[in-house]
């Protein structure tokens, strides 16, 4: 008997990315093949996910995110993003999906202009999304942040527009750092395109503290292993 | 063609949180300088543009700022142009 396919994420590197390796191998350990993708790479054809890591994109210079926007790989994930690709942005991942207006709102500073490495707890609010299709909503999640720029920011139409839609799909217990409605993470209107600032493959084994993590990534492969349009969304 | 010096601002939009601009006026009454308000943090660029006249100078000064210095979602920007050679 054949094996199965094997489900492809693309885990795209820009200059000063520095969580690629981690989530590739939280990939890996839930079976699927991930690769590693240069930012200067002009296409991104083949992958059945494309992930967005965390890190330092050019050094964060300007904003976070401003510049790796205009990475060529950008427009091909603007290409693979409108076509119905699953795309996910952790952390500085969020912050480019962000700049490159593929995501809406912005990432601020910190309230209390501090650096944040710590464990949170998060609250699934959503299921309407590539990171969180089939998992209970309310369930809560233990994924560690680490950022300083993690507190999301949108005019209070646009946040009206995402509760109303359903796309606020992760939600900090205890807000850490100053986040509009406690905002973890976001979708597009399709729910293809998530990003979250917590950082799922740092929460990948029981030896991390938690392997929480896990549950979306896995969520993710199902999504991506899926029909464009899965049962029971709208088209 | 001339050069222009442009002075671009950026500053975060009216009614959007600046957490710089609060943790820099909390700090001055530790300093002595009571009775100051309204800190707003922001940021500001010199450039050098070449361009036919004053106005096309702030037209391409302005396009790279919306496109590039600013993110339109929480930030705005003013140009001024500031000397020619």
């Amino acid at each position: 008997m054949a094996a199965p396919l094997r489900t492809r994420v693309g885990v795209i590197v820009f200059p000063g990315t520095n969580c690629e390796h981690d989530v590739v191998e939280a990939f890996e350990a839930l079976g699927a093949r991930a690769e590693l993708i240069w930012h200067g790479s002009a296409s991104v054809e083949g992958l059945d996910a494309v992930v967005l890591p965390g890190g330092f994109a050019h050094g964060d210079y300007l904003r976070p995110g401003a510049i790796a926007r205009f990475s060529p790989v950008m427009e091909a994930v603007r290409q693979y993003a409108a076509e119905g690709g699953p795309v996910v942005g952790i952390c500085n991942g969020f912050q480019v999906l962000t700049e490159a207006h593929l995501l809406p709102g912005a990432l601020q500073k910190n309230r209390g202009l501090t650096f944040l490495c710590q464990m949170t707890e998060v609250e699934v609010t959503s299921d309407r999304c590539a990171l969180t299709a089939g998992v209970a909503v309310g369930r809560r999640l233990k994924v560690p942040i680490n950022h300083f720029e993690g507190n999301y920011t949108a005019d209070p139409g646009t946040l009206q527009t995402l509760e109303d839609e359903g796309r606020v799909v992760l939600r900090y217990v205890a807000n850490p750092n100053g986040s509009a409605h406690d905002i973890a993470g976001v979708c597009n209107e399709g729910g293809n395109v998530v990003g979250l600032m917590p950082h799922p493959e740092r929460a990948s084994a029981e030896l991390l503290g938690s392997s929480d993590g896990l549950v979306l990534l896995s969520a993710l492969l199902a999504w991506a292993g899926a029909p464009l349009v899965p049962a029971g969304r709208s088209a | 063609m001339g050069r222009f010096e442009a002075l671009v601002e950026v500053q975060l939009r009216p009614g959007i949180s600046d957490p710089q601009g609060a943790t820099i006026e909390r700090a001055l009454p530790a300093l002595g300088f009571t009775g100051v308000s309204g800190v707003r943090a922001g940021k500001a660029f010199r450039l050098s543009v070449e361009a036919l006249d004053d106005e096309q100078a702030r037209h391409i000064v302005e396009d790279l700022s919306e496109r590039l210095l600013a993110n339109p979602v929480i930030e705005a920007a003013s140009v001024s142009i500031i000397a020619a050679r």
